[in-house]
C-alpha cells in the first residue's frame, strides 16, 4: 500500500495517454457489458419460458396457414392440457410505418396458455362481449396513448374483408399488465383481436390459423407429443412442425442472427485489439521511465519489486476501466432495454469481464514488467 | 577512524560486444569513516565505475570490495538491493528525481522500504528537507525547482535513510559556480558537523578542494596523490 504513490505517480505520468487507453478500455468493457447483457436477457427470457409449451406452426413456411379444427384433434393426445390459436393479422396504424403486432386469438384460451400475460377474467368477459373489441398490451398502451374505450382503426394490406374493403377497426376493451419479464417480449405488448371475429369478416383463408400454443403437462414428454401432433397431418399438405416455444424462438433467433455468436466474435476482437493497445501503452510508459526504474533500483527498490510496481500499475489501469465500462453499460442497459429487448447485467458477467481485465492485464503488463526486471542500473544510469 | 570501505585487487571487465575491456585494473583502496574523498580523473579513466562498485550498483570481475564490514562482491542481486537501501546515499549529475512526484515525494522514496509509519516518514522528509534548506519547498515538483534547487532535493533523497556512505557522482557537473559551491558547502557541512562518510567523483578541481582527500584515477589505476587536502 506504501508504493502506491508511485503506482499512481507512474499511472498519471502522461495524463493525455492514460485517459485515452483508459477511454478505450472503458468503450470495449462497456460494449462487452451490452451485448453480455443482450445475450443473457435473451438466454433467460427463454428459459423463463420453459419447456412446457409447444408450438405447432405449418411445416411448409411460418406464414403458411393450417386448419382450425386441427386443435380438436389434437386436444385428444394425451399430455396436452390446453391449446391456444394464434394466427397474424399485422397491420398498422395511420401510417404503414406505424406496425403494429396484431394477432387473433380466442384470448379465453390465451390467458390460459399463457399465464405471464395477467389477461383478467374481466378483460376475457369484455372480449367475449364485444366481437370487434381488441385486448392490448400496456407498453402498446403507452406507446399510442390509448385508452380502454378507444376505437383503433387498422390498416391492412393483406386481409380483406367480405365487403372488399381493408380498413379494419376495433374497440380496445381492455389494457393487459404482462409481467416484468414478459413486458417487452411481442406477446406481451401484442393487440389482441377476437378470431372469430375476424375469421368471420376476412375474405380468404377461413377456418385457418397460423399457429397453436400447446401446453403440457410435462416438459419431459415434449419431443413425444410433439411428434405425436405432427403426425396427425402426416402426409396430407397441411403438415405441422412442433417443436418446445425455447427451441422455436431460438431458431427464429438464428434464423435473425446467433446473438451469442456475433456477441462473442465482437468482444473477442475488442479485447484482442484491446491488448496490443494497452501492451503498446504499458510498453511505451516503461520505456520511457528507464531511468526512474534505474533510479529505484539504485535506491534499494529490489527487481522484482519494480517489476510488479508496473504489472500493479497495468493491472489498475485495466481493472479501473473495466469496472467503469461495467457499470456504465449496467446504467445504459435501462435505455437499451426499450429498443433492443430484455437486457441483464448478471454478476457472473460482471466476474468475467473482470477476469478478462486481469488477463488483458497481466498479459499486457508482463513484458514491460520483465524488462523493469532485467534493467541493468549502471547502463540505465548512463543512457545505454 | 575505522576503515568503512576497502578494495583489494578490484579489477572490472566489461563486455562489448565480443571484446571485453578492462575498465579497472586491481585497485585497492581504502576509505576511513568520516572522510570526504574527492576522485579526480579524465573521462573515461574508471572513476565512475570505482564509484559504482563502492556503491553496490555494480560487481567487481575480479578482487575484493568490503564496504562496512560487508563483502558486497559476494551479495546477489537481491541482497545487494536491500544493502543499498540501508548503508549508500546517492547524489546524482542531473538529481535523477522523480519528475511526476513532489520534492517531499520523491525525498519519502527511500523510507518506504523501511518499517517506518506514514507519519515517522513524513517527519524524517520534513526534517531532512529542513537541513538542505528547502522546507518551504516540499509541496514543489522538480520541474517548478532551480538546478541547485533540485540537487538539494537530490541530497535530501540520499540522506533521508541515515545512510552509511554518501556518493556523489558529479554532484555539480550540472550546476553553476554559486549553486555548485551551495552544494559543496552543505556536502562539507554534512561530513565536519553530521560525520557523514561522502565519496564524491568529479572534474572539477574547485569541487575537489571541498573534500578531505582527493584521489586521482587514470587508465583504471590509482595514481598517488597528496594524502590529505587543506580544506
Amino acid at each position: 500500500m506504501k508504493y502506491f504513490m508511485l503506482i499512481w505517480a507512474g499511472l498519471w505520468r502522461k495524463k493525455t495517454r492514460t485517459i485515452l487507453t483508459m477511454l478505450s478500455i472503458v468503450v470495449a468493457f462497456l460494449l462487452f457489458g451490452l451485448l453480455q447483457g443482450i445475450n443473457q436477457g435473451i438466454k433467460a427470457g427463454l428459459s423463463d419460458t420453459g419447456n412446457n409449451r409447444l408450438w405447432t406452426t405449418p411445416r411448409m413456411s411460418a406464414v403458411s396457414s393450417m386448419p382450425a379444427s386441427l386443435m380438436d384433434r389434437m386436444q385428444t393426445i394425451k399430455g396436452v392440457r390446453n391449446i391456444a390459436d394464434l394466427s397474424f393479422f399485422g397491420g398498422y396504424f395511420q401510417d404503414a410505418k406505424n406496425a403494429l403486432p396484431a394477432f387473433s386469438t380466442h384470448v379465453d384460451k390465451l390467458a390460459v396458455v399463457y399465464p405471464e400475460l395477467n389477461i383478467t377474467a374481466a378483460q376475457i368477459a369484455a372480449m367475449k362481449a364485444t366481437r370487434p373489441g381488441a385486448l392490448i398490451g400496456r407498453p402498446l398502451a403507452k406507446k399510442y396513448g390509448w385508452k380502454v374505450g378507444d376505437k383503433i382503426p387498422v390498416g391492412t394490406t393483406i386481409w380483406t374483408k367480405d365487403d372488399d374493403t381493408n380498413n379494419w377497426a376495433f374497440d380496445i376493451v381492455g389494457i393487459f399488465d404482462p409481467t416484468s419479464g414478459f413486458e417487452n417480449s411481442p406477446l406481451g405488448s401484442a393487440f389482441w383481436i377476437n378470431y372469430d371475429y375476424w375469421d368471420e369478416a376476412r375474405k380468404f383463408d377461413k377456418h385457418r390459423v397460423h399457429q397453436f400454443i400447446v401446453q403440457i403437462d410435462n416438459p419431459q414428454q415434449a419431443a413425444a407429443i410433439s411428434a405425436q401432433i405432427d403426425k396427425l397431418s402426416e402426409n396430407s399438405p397441411d403438415e405441422t412442425r412442433t417443436q418446445t416455444e425455447n427451441a422455436a424462438l431460438q431458431s427464429r433467433l438464428k434464423q435473425f442472427a446467433d446473438i451469442n455468436f456475433i456477441a462473442n466474435s465482437i468482444v473477442g476482437a475488442v479485447m484482442f485489439t484491446l491488448l496490443f493497445l494497452t501492451a503498446n501503452t504499458m510498453m511505451q510508459s516503461v520505456r520511457e521511465r528507464i531511468p526512474e526504474l534505474a533510479i529505484l533500483k539504485t535506491l534499494g527498490f529490489t527487481s522484482g519489486t519494480v517489476s510488479m510496481l508496473v504489472l500493479i500499475e497495468s493491472l489498475m489501469l485495466c481493472i479501473f476501466a473495466a469496472a467503469f465500462g461495467l457499470v456504465l453499460s449496467a446504467g445504459l442497459m435501462r435505455f437499451t432495454s426499450a429498443v433492443l429487448g430484455p437486457s441483464t447485467l448478471l454478476p457472473i458477467v460482471v466476474y468475467f469481464g473482470l477476469g478478462i481485465a486481469v488477463v488483458l492485464a497481466l498479459i499486457s503488463g508482463l513484458p514491460p514488467a520483465l524488462r523493469a526486471q532485467r534493467l541493468n542500473i549502471v547502463d540505465a544510469l548512463a543512457g545505454r | 577512524m575505522s576503515t568503512l570501505v576497502s578494495l583489494k585487487d578490484v579489477v572490472k571487465r566489461y563486455q562489448r560486444g565480443k571484446q571485453s575491456v578492462e575498465v579497472l585494473h586491481g585497485v585497492n583502496l581504502s576509505i576511513e569513516q568520516g572522510e570526504f574523498l574527492a576522485l579526480m580523473g579524465p573521462s573515461g579513466s574508471g572513476k565512475t565505475t570505482l564509484l559504482n562498485l563502492i556503491a553496490g550498483l555494480d560487481q567487481p570481475t575480479e578482487g575484493e570490495v568490503t564496504v562496512a564490514g560487508e563483502r558486497i562482491d559476494r551479495l546477489s542481486g537481491s541482497k545487494l538491493a536491500k544493502w543499498r537501501a540501508r548503508h549508500i546515499g546517492f547524489v546524482f549529475q542531473f538529481y535523477n528525481l522523480l519528475p511526476v512526484l513532489s520534492a517531499a515525494r520523491n525525498v519519502e522514496v527511500p523510507l518506504l522500504l523501511t518499517n517506518l509509519s506514514s507519519a515517522q516518514r513524513k517527519q524524517n522528509v520534513r526534517a531532512v528537507l529542513e537541513l538542505v534548506g528547502l522546507a518551504d519547498r516540499a509541496t514543489h515538483k522538480p520541474g517548478e525547482l532551480s538546478g541547485g534547487q533540485q540537487q538539494r532535493v537530490s541530497i535530501a533523497r540520499a540522506l533521508v535513510a541515515d545512510p552509511t556512505l554518501l556518493v556523489c557522482d558529479e554532484p555539480t557537473g550540472d550546476l553553476d559556480r554559486e549553486n555548485a559551491e551551495e552544494i559543496l558547502k552543505l556536502l562539507q557541512m554534512l561530513n565536519r558537523q553530521q560525520g557523514k562518510t561522502i565519496i564524491m567523483v568529479t572534474h572539477d578541481p574547485l569541487a575537489a578542494d571541498h573534500a578531505s582527500r582527493t584521489l586521482h584515477v587514470d587508465k583504471g589505476r590509482l595514481i598517488d596523490a597528496p594524502a590529505r587536502n587543506a580544506a
